[in-house]
């Protein structure tokens, strides 16, 4: 449950799959226009409701309620092995036999 | 109540876009294809100084310039003997949200500012992003920041859901959709609704602010070491930094050859659904720099400012795993922990330094700020979660979307040259596209003009 007044996330479909331009491939072609915003909730609400909210320009946009106090995701990614193996191989390409003495 | 469809708001583009930037760009249409690039430039109102004292006025710009002394060690013993020029970085990412597009953005959200504009929009899944929610943060207007984030399974690039954070950072609202070209329906419908300000990566207020920064390297070189570099590297996109670059350079007396530099995503359909996510740089890409070479006005203005061709003497490609590698370089030999997209010119000029003399000196002019999402190790872990294959090797068999080979040795690390003169024949093919009449001597001049040619290169290219 989400109340008014609380910071939300919202998805809509802008183009139907139909409405889009002709333009496209054709992997692109069978897949709607789609749109993410957050915004303060307008109404009270669950996931999945039709809801409005407020944006932080202030403008009112409409969509499908999916998430509550949404957070950003992004890391720093799984260590990738690769990196250091680069690291070794540049500085022995750049100070010889040397990069590798303790 | 206005009609909201597709073709009926594209159809709206000029009065739109006309409301949306005060710029009437029917003004500079001229005889037949003619447009007047230069009056355009002239119009937008704001002179080199006028974008220094701007620029000044909110920390933007006069960014450090340094010598990477290992690199050009490096890249000297890669070269044959007496080759292996001195290779320099400037180093945009001090710039106040972290890229040179806040050079971009200064004068546009200056301008909107002082047209009475409540506040601006950009469509952008880059930097310009975060520089225009920081100028329009500095400057006191509301901005709307579009971007092209995300598949249609709902899974986002990190380095671009990095930049949205930043944006919200700086206090814009940021608007995410999925892959396609209807990117610049939606910026003209919040247009209308808004009436703000659509601060356009290729409008002449953002392309004439990049002057300052080939401005400032002529000057700083000149200042520093008494003399101009012989070479500037440009990444190239939609074109507009290798534009306004070219300009400063030209304007601080400065004629260093000026090399475009392309991260190459041939074979990776740009408004493909499948392909968004097979990528590892979402900018800086050949994707990007070779229709907007050879297109320049299929953006969100009528006509473009970024004219690349117009100012390019060679136009390079790198490979996702050079660009990755020369980061990693970057770090590890120089202790610089920059973004990789904005590395791209970086690595060409390593390349193309041990072509050049040891006395010569070229020129990166970019550098990015890095972050959660954009930086080596999200964007090659998100890279290996989509199945492509990471490896060392040739980076010469890397096909995009399906590895990055990482250069086994540096010696392996190349710039690869575009044919500037086939991209200026598809320029002027593209031009007359549908005319069917022959073109004036004045037509065959601006054409000349369009891809620095001459009038002859001009007639061949049409037969």
């Amino acid at each position: 449950m989400a109340a008014k007044g609380d910071w939300v996330r919202i998805h809509r479909v802008l183009l139907s799959a139909q409405e889009r331009t002709a333009n496209l491939p054709e992997d692109t072609k069978k897949v709607p226009f789609e749109m993410w915003v957050k915004g303060h909730l307008l109404m009270d609400g669950e996931i999945g409701d039709e809801v409005v909210v407020r944006t932080v320009s202030g403008r009112e946009e409409h969509g499908t309620l999916i998430e509550v106090n949404p957070q950003f995701d992004v890391n720093f990614g799984r260590f990738v092995p690769e990196i250091l193996e680069m690291d070794v191989r540049l500085r022995r390409a750049l100070f010889g036999k040397e990069a590798d003495e303790a | 109540m206005k009609d909201l469809s597709y073709s009926a708001v594209m159809g709206r583009k000029n009065e739109i876009i006309k409301d949306a930037m005060g710029v009437d760009y029917r003004r500079y249409e001229k005889e037949g294809i003619i447009f007047d690039y230069e009056a355009m430039m002239a119009d937008c109102g704001y002179t080199l100084e006028d974008h220094i004292r701007i620029q000044q006025a909110v920390n933007v710009g006069n960014t450090p310039v340094f010598e990477l002394h290992n690199l050009t060690a490096l890249s000297r013993k890669l070269a044959p003997k007496g080759k292996g020029a001195r290779i320099f970085l400037k180093d945009e990412a001090s710039n106040p949200a972290g890229s040179f597009k806040e050079r971009r953005a200064a004068a546009s959200v200056y301008h909107a500012k002082k047209l009475g504009y409540k506040g601006v929009i950009a469509a952008t899944s880059g930097n310009y992003g975060a520089a225009v929610a920081s100028q329009a943060a500095m400057q006191g207007l509301k901005c709307i920041i579009v971007q092209e984030c995300y598949d249609s399974h709902a899974v986002g690039q990190p380095e671009i859901i990095e930049k949205a954070r930043k944006c919200e950072a700086l206090g814009a609202e940021v608007l995410q959709l999925s892959v396609g070209p209807e990117l610049f329906y939606q910026v003209l419908l919040l247009l209308e609704e808004t009436g703000y300000f659509n601060a356009s990566l290729y409008s002449a207020f953002g392309v004439s602010g990049i002057e300052t920064l080939g401005w400032e390297l002529g000057h700083q070189f000149m200042e520093k070491y008494g003399r101009h570099p012989d070479a500037v590297v440009c990444a190239n996109a939609g074109g507009g930094n290798l534009t306004g670059t070219a300009r400063g350079l030209i304007k601080a007396g400065c004629n260093a050859k000026i090399i475009g530099a392309a991260v190459d995503l041939s074979g990776l359909h740009m408004a493909s659904d499948t392909a968004f996510n097979r990528k590892s740089f979402t900018t800086a890409h050949t994707g990007f720099g070779v229709p907007y070479a050879t297109n320049p006005d299929h953006s969100d203005v009528p006509r473009s400012a970024a004219r690349p061709l117009r100012y390019m003497d060679r136009f390079v490609t790198v490979k996702e795993g050079e660009v990755f590698y020369i980061t990693e370089a970057l770090a590890t030999l120089e202790g610089m922990e920059k973004g990789p997209a904005g590395n791209t010119s970086l690595t060409a000029a390593f390349a193309l330094a041990q072509q050049m003399d040891e006395d010569e000196i070229i020129v990166a002019q970019e550098t990015e700020y890095t972050g959660a999402g954009k930086g080596i190790n999200p964007q090659l872990s998100f890279a290996r979660q989509n199945g492509i294959e990471l490896l060392f090797g040739d980076p010469d068999e890397e096909v995009a979307g399906r590895n990055i080979v990482f250069p086994a040795d540096p010696g392996l690390l190349k710039a690869r040259d575009l044919d500037l003169n086939e991209l200026r024949r598809k320029f002027i093919r593209r031009a007359v596209k549908g005319l069917d009449r022959a073109l004036s001597e004045a037509e065959l001049r601006f054409l000349a003009e369009e891809t620095r040619s001459d009038v002859d290169f001009v007639k061949s290219a049409l037969q």
